[in-house]
């Protein structure tokens, strides 16, 4: 397996306070890699500085050959990555077919603009009769299928979902981790954010704990499911 | 009944090369959140070099505009790319600053063209200048009506460059969230220069058309960049489709003022319009239509 991507002792500074420290991780191409944590963790922060919202003080950030964080933002996405933010950040006033064409401007993407649109819609039938829809006017659910996949339009390698399952009903919520299984089952590797441990940890391949900033813990799906201070911590039991 | 009708045509006419100039500035306003208090100047800047090029070469003003509107585009480009985002870039600074900015930068342009062409009245008398043709009782001066169907066919042009291609959808992206436009990889600050200069391209055309009615005159950016105001104030910050009504509205507005109260009243008939709209419908007609 080869390396998608390779965080290497981050550190991130907040508003003069320390938000990441040391942390460094990898993802396997193929690969469904959850970030755990609880609220403040740093997770967010984590796929911000991957995505050149926020920049690093020290380490560095490796995206299939690609060091991301000498790049401004508007670069990133360009390496077929796509970044699929907390709380959607859909174009409200804009129809969901036209959130899903913003999502292919590369030009690479654009040349199977036609194509992709289709699949997406195959994903998310849903979606298909809601095209012209404002998609200020849709559920949450709907908004995050837009969500997904307006990043799916960009042909990513990798795809960056943060807290995808927030605010969603738990069936709502189900349904988004099995597209994210589909997904990665047509070869797109994820980077998922979530609170919603246990749904998170039945999907993925491997898994990092995050506290204060910091990777506390690592291992696979079942490994950290088995763990502990993670039953303890995170799953209530 | 004549007279109404009249009034009613020539508030009409003029209407659509207003809303061409508040379409401009709404345009600018509706990217970088930031009112362009140069945009009449700029529109001024326009009408010399079509001027100069009529002066000169004895180019047609409406021919003139495929020169002029580019220039102005890479003149607006370059205010917004040197002038305004570096304020931005600080974060001392408020952003209401670069509004400031926008103020020097008229100065700038009108004196500037005071020293080049001093304050004398220029105008380009053209052969149909003072054309006017009948259509049952009513009289249409011929370069209002060109100016119309002009502004009307840019209208339809900045509608389509907007909904239908990347670079416009990626314009109404940014407006709306720059955040989110940034994550399909949209280089914002680019957007903005570029908006900044098709701002500026629209109301340089505006300004080419209007020459033949108008005196022109360095301070003549003032009440046009006022008139710009009341536009988008009606229409709704930010709302191009609100930038047709307004430009009509106030066309309407100010010919009926003229006509019915008197001709000195006519640039006043605006503000005051301004005032009401802003005490009883805040926002605009963006209220009321929804875009």
């Amino acid at each position: 397996m080869t390396t998608m991507l390779e965080v290497c002792d981050l550190c991130v500074r907040y508003d003069g306070a320390n938000a990441l420290r040391d942390v460094s991780f990898d993802v396997m191409a193929g690969e469904i890699v959850v970030l755990l944590g609880s609220n403040g963790a740093g997770k967010s922060t984590v796929i911000k500085t991957i995505s050149g919202l926020v920049k690093p003080e020290s380490g560095t950030i490796t995206y299939d050959g690609v060091r991301l964080d000498l790049l401004p933002a508007s670069k990133v996405f360009s390496h077929h990555l796509a970044h699929v933010p907390e709380g959607r950040k859909l174009f409200h006033e804009m129809s969901v077919e036209e959130n899903l064409i913003l999502g292919s401007l590369k030009p690479d993407a654009k040349e199977k603009r036609e194509e992709t649109l289709k699949r997406v819609y195959d994903l998310f039938p849903q979606l298909k009769n809601l095209s012209g829809q404002a998609a200020g006017n849709l559920s949450g659910g709907e908004q995050q299928m837009v969500a997904v996949g307006r990043g799916l339009m960009g042909l990513p390698k990798m795809i960056m979902l943060d807290e995808p399952s927030l605010g969603l009903s738990p069936k709502l919520a189900l349904d988004i981790f099995r597209i994210v299984k589909t997904i990665n089952g047509e070869g797109v590797t994820v980077l998922l954010v979530e609170q919603n441990v246990k749904s998170s940890l039945a999907i993925c391949h491997r898994g990092y704990v995050l506290e204060n900033g910091r990777i506390i813990m690592s291992g696979t799906g079942s490994e950290l499911a088995q763990d502990e201070r993670v039953k303890e911590a995170y799953l209530g039991i | 009944m004549e007279l109404l009708l009249q009034t009613l045509v020539s508030g009409l006419l003029k209407g659509g090369v207003y809303a061409l100039i508040g379409m401009g500035m709404t345009l600018i306003m509706g990217v970088m959140g930031v009112i362009n208090l140069a945009h009449g100047q700029i529109m001024m800047v326009a009408m010399y070099i079509t001027y100069s090029l009529f002066a000169i070469f004895g180019i047609d003003p409406y021919l003139s505009m495929a020169i002029g509107a580019p220039t102005i585009f890479v003149l607006g480009a370059a205010i917004q790319r040197y002038l305004l985002n570096p304020l931005m870039r600080i974060e001392t600074i408020l952003p209401e600053n670069q509004v400031l900015m926008t103020v020097g930068i008229g100065m700038v342009l009108t004196e500037s063209m005071r020293i080049i062409f001093t304050s004398d009245y220029k105008s380009v008398q053209v052969s149909y200048s003072n054309a006017v043709f009948f259509l049952g009782g009513v009289s249409f001066s011929m370069p209002l009506v060109i100016d119309f169907f002009l502004a009307v066919a840019m209208t339809c042009a900045l509608f389509w460059f907007l909904i239908r291609t990347d670079m416009g959808r990626s314009i109404r992206a940014t407006a709306q969230d720059k955040e989110a436009a940034t994550l399909m990889g949209i280089d914002t600050e680019r957007i903005t220069w570029i908006t900044f200069g098709i701002g500026s391209a629209i109301v340089a055309m505006a300004g080419a058309m209007l020459l033949p009615i108008f005196y022109l005159y360095p301070d003549i950016g003032g009440p046009f960049t006022r008139k710009a105001f009341v536009i988008c104030i009606l229409g709704g910050l930010g709302s191009t489709v609100g930038a047709i009504f307004g430009g009509i509205t106030l066309g309407l507005a100010e010919a009926f003022g003229a006509t019915y109260i008197a001709m000195e009243f006519e640039d006043m008939i605006g503000l005051v319009i301004f005032i009401i709209v802003l005490l009883f419908l805040p926002g605009g007609f963006k209220r009321l239509t929804g875009v």
